[in-house]
C-alpha cells in the first residue's frame, strides 16, 4: 500500500514534469501552433501524396472516398504510434545528455520504471489532442467518413486504452533499450516505427501485399488495433477488403488484449534488465555529446 | 558499530573500446583494455563522521561514490551503506542518502530553481509544505535567495552548483555524498559550502558526510578522518593530525630552481624518504618537495643542484601539512 502510494506521487510528480517540459518551453501561442498545426500540416502532405499520387489512376468516385477515409483515419491514430515509440526513448535520452538530471532521479527512492511512463504520459496528452484535431479536420474539412454510434462508444474506448497501453509498452522496451546506448542510436526507433506505418495497413489494406508480407503484418498486434478502431470508428471503410474480416470483432478484441498482456510483461522485464546492465556498465550518466 | 559506509575488498574495473589503431599495437599501460578504477577498496566510514576521500585525478573518487549512491555495481567485493548491501538493497539505501556532485550543473532549464529543488524533493516524499520551507532556508544559506525563481538556465554555473547542493540537502538524507562540492567556485562559496556542511555534521549527531577532494586544506580543516587514495588504492586513512604525525618526525624542504634535466640523482641520497617535482609554467621553475629523514640530505641536496649548476631561487623547510603526507606515500604533489 506505501508502495502504490510512492508509485502515485512518482506519476504526480513525473507527469507534473512532463507537463513542464512540453507546454511551458515556449509561449502558449507557440505551444497551440506546435500541437496542433504541425499534426495538420503532415496530415496536408498525406492529403496532396494521394490526390497526386493515387487519385487518378483509381476506381470511381464512392470508392475514392471511402479508401481516402481509410487511410486518413490510420494516418490519424498513427500519430499515437510515433509518438509513443519515441516517446521514453526521449525521456531517457533527454534526462541523460541534455539536462543531465538522470543520475539524480535514478538515485531517487522511486521505480524509475514508473517514473519514465509517467514523463511519457504527457507526451500521450499531447498526441490525444493531435489527433482529435486532425480527425475533427479531417471530417469537417475534407469529407473523411467517419461514424461512430453512440453504442459504440465504450468499445471504441476499450480499443483505444489497450492499444496505446500495448504501443506504450514498446516504447518502454525501445526505451530500456537506449539505456545501454548513446544517444545517436535512434535509428533503432525510426525502422521500428517505420516498419509498423508500412505494414500494419496504416496507409493500405494489407491484402495488397504478397503472403510473406501479410505474415508480418499478422505477426505485429498494432495491424488489428488498426482494424479494430477503423470497424467502429468509420464502418465505411469495412468495403476494403483487409484480409482479417473473417476475424470477428470479439476475436480481434481478445488477439488485442492477450498481445497487450505479453508487451506489458515483456517490457518490465527488458526494462528492469536494461537497468541492472547499464548500472553493471556504467553506463546510467553516460554523456555522448561533447 | 553500525558503519555508515563500509566496503569490503571493493573493485571496479571499466572495459574500455580500443580503436583500431590501438588494437595493433602491443598492449602498453595506457591503451590497455580495462581501467581499474578501485582496487581492493576497504573503508569505513561511522555514522556521524565527516569522512574525506583525498587522491589525484583519476584516483577512483568519483567511481567509489557512484557505487556508494547505487548508480554503479561494483565488479567485486562488497560495499554497504546505512547497512544495506548496495547491490541488493537499492531502494532502501535510496531513501536515506543522497549525492551532488560540484561538477555538475544538471538541471531543468526551464523550471526555475525552486521548482527543480521541490520536484526532487517530491520524489523523496518530503511533504510540499516542508519542502519549500526548507528549500528557502538553504537558498538563502547558500545566497541564492534572490534568484530562486529565475528559471535555471538563466543562473551562471556557480549558482547551478548552489542549486544541486540546496537539492542535496533538501531531503534531510542521513547520508550525503558530496563529490568535490567547491570545485571551480570562487572563495567566498567555497567558504560558504565548507562552513555549511561542517555545521550540518556537527548539529546532527547521527548525519554522516563522505566528500571527496583534491584540496588538501578542504580535508585538512574539514575532516574527521581522511583515507588517501591514488590509483584506485586507499594508502592511508586516518584522521589529518594522525596522518600528519607520520611525518612529524621527518621534515619538509621546499626547493625553487631552474629546471634539471635529471632528478633521478636524487633517489639515491640516504635520508630522502620520498619527493615531488613539477614544473611551474609561469615562471618555469622547478618545484620540489622533499620529505627527508635526516636532516643531512639537505646539503646533498643542494650539491646536485650547484653541481648542475642551476640557480636555487627559493628554499624553505616547513611544518609538515597533508600534502608532505601525499607526497610521501606517492611521490607526487597532489595538485
Ligand atoms: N565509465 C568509465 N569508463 C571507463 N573508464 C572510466 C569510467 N569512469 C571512470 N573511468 C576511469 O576510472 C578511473 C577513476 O576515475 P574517477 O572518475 O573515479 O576518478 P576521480 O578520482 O574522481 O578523478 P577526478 O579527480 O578527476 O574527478 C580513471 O582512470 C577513469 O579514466
Ligand atoms: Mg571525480
Amino acid at each position: 500500500m506505501a508502495m502504490i502510494k510512492r508509485h502515485w506521487k512518482t506519476l504526480k510528480t513525473a507527469a507534473w514534469l512532463g507537463w513542464q517540459m512540453e507546454s511551458n518551453w515556449t509561449q502558449p501561442f507557440l505551444f497551440a501552433v506546435y500541437s496542433i498545426l504541425k499534426p495538420i500540416a503532415a496530415t496536408m502532405i498525406l492529403v496532396l501524396m494521394y490526390w497526386v499520387v493515387i487519385n487518378p489512376g483509381y476506381g470511381g468516385q464512392a470508392e475514392n472516398a471511402i479508401m481516402f477515409s481509410f487511410l486518413y483515419v490510420g494516418n490519424a491514430f498513427y500519430i499515437f504510434v510515433g509518438q509513443m515509440l519515441f516517446g521514453i526513448f526521449r525521456v531517457i535520452q533527454g534526462d541523460r545528455e541534455w539536462y543531465q538530471t538522470i543520475r539524480n532521479v535514478y538515485i531517487a527512492p522511486i521505480s524509475y520504471y514508473v517514473y519514465v511512463v509517467a514523463r511519457a504520459l504527457t507526451q500521450l496528452v499531447i498526441a490525444s489532442i493531435a489527433v482529435v484535431i486532425t480527425l475533427l479536420f479531417g471530417v469537417f474539412v475534407l469529407g473523411v467518413q467517419i461514424s461512430l454510434a453512440v453504442t459504440d462508444i465504450p468499445l471504441f474506448l476499450t480499443i483505444l486504452v489497450i492499444g496505446l497501453v500495448g504501443v506504450s509498452a514498446m516504447g518502454v522496451i525501445l526505451g530500456g533499450i537506449s539505456f545501454l546506448t548513446a544517444k545517436h542510436m535512434h535509428g533503432m526507433n525510426e525502422s521500428v516505427a517505420g516498419i509498423f506505418y508500412l505494414f500494419c495497413g496504416v496507409l493500405f489494406p494489407i491484402s495488397m501485399f504478397p503472403v510473406w508480407g501479410q505474415f508480418i503484418s499478422r505477426a505485429i498486434p498494432l495491424t488489428y488495433w488498426f482494424e479494430a478502431l477503423r470497424r467502429v470508428l468509420a464502418p465505411e471503410t469495412l468495403q476494403i477488403p483487409t484480409s482479417l474480416t473473417q476475424i470477428d470483432t470479439g476475436l480481434l478484441m481478445l488477439i488485442l488484449l492477450s498481445s497487450t498482456i505479453v508487451l506489458v510483461l515483456v517490457s518490465y522485464f527488458v526494462f528492469k534488465g536494461a537497468d541492472y546492465l547499464a548500472r553493471r556498465k556504467g553506463v546510467i550518466d553516460m554523456i555522448t555529446s561533447y | 558499530m553500525n558503519y555508515a559506509v563500509e566496503t569490503k575488498n571493493l573493485c571496479r574495473v571499466f572495459k574500455r573500446k580500443r580503436s583500431r589503431k590501438e588494437r595493433k599495437q602491443e598492449p602498453t599501460k595506457e591503451n590497455q583494455k580495462e581501467v581499474v578504477a578501485l582496487d581492493d577498496v576497504n573503508i569505513q566510514v561511522k555514522e556521524g563522521e565527516l569522512f574525506g576521500l583525498l587522491g589525484p585525478n583519476g584516483a577512483g573518487k568519483t567511481t567509489l561514490i557512484k557505487i556508494l549512491s547505487t548508480l554503479l555495481l561494483p565488479t567485486k567485493g562488497e560495499a554497504w551503506v546505512a547497512g544495506h548491501n548496495v547491490a541488493e538493497d537499492t531502494f532502501n539505501i535510496r531513501m536515506k542518502i543522497n549525492s551532488v556532485s560540484g561538477g555538475e550543473s544538471s538541471g531543468y532549464g526551464l523550471l526555475t530553481a525552486r521548482e527543480n529543488v521541490w520536484m526532487f524533493s517530491q520524489f523523496y516524499d518530503v511533504p510540499s509544505k516542508v519542502a519549500k520551507q526548507r528549500a528557502d532556508d538553504l537558498f538563502k544559506t547558500f545566497g541564492l535567495y534572490e534568484k530562486r525563481n529565475q528559471k535555471m538556465r538563466t543562473l551562471s554555473t556557480g549558482e547551478r552548483q548552489k542549486m544541486g547542493m540546496v537539492r542535496g540537502f533538501i531531503t534531510d538524507p542521513d547520508i550525503i555524498f558530496l563529490d568535490e562540492p567547491t570545485l571551480g567556485l570562487d572563495v567566498n562559496a567555497s567558504r560558504v559550502i565548507r562552513r555549511f556542511v561542517a555545521d550540518w555534521v556537527r548539529e546532527h549527531e547521527k548525519k554522516t558526510v563522505l566528500l571527496t577532494t583534491h584540496y588538501m586544506m578542504e580535508a585538512e580543516e574539514l575532516c574527521d578522518r581522511v583515507a588517501i587514495i591514488d590509483k584506485g588504492k586507499v594508502l592511508v586513512c586516518d584522521t589529518p593530525e594522525n596522518l600528519k604525525k607520520t611525518v612529524r618526525r621527518s621534515s619538509t624542504l621546499r626547493l625553487e630552481i631552474d629546471p634539471l634535466k635529471d632528478y633521478s640523482k636524487f633517489r639515491d641520497i640516504p635520508g630522502i624518504r620520498n619527493f615531488s617535482k613539477k614544473v611551474n609554467p609561469e615562471t618555469n621553475r622547478s618545484e620540489l618537495v622533499f620529505v627527508i629523514d635526516d636532516e643531512a640530505a639537505v646539503s646533498d641536496i643542494l650539491s646536485v643542484v650547484t653541481g648542475e649548476g642551476k640557480r636555487i631561487h627559493e628554499l624553505r623547510k616547513t611544518e609538515p601539512t597533508l600534502e608532505d603526507v601525499f607526497v610521501s606515500l606517492v611521490g607526487r604533489a597532489l595538485e
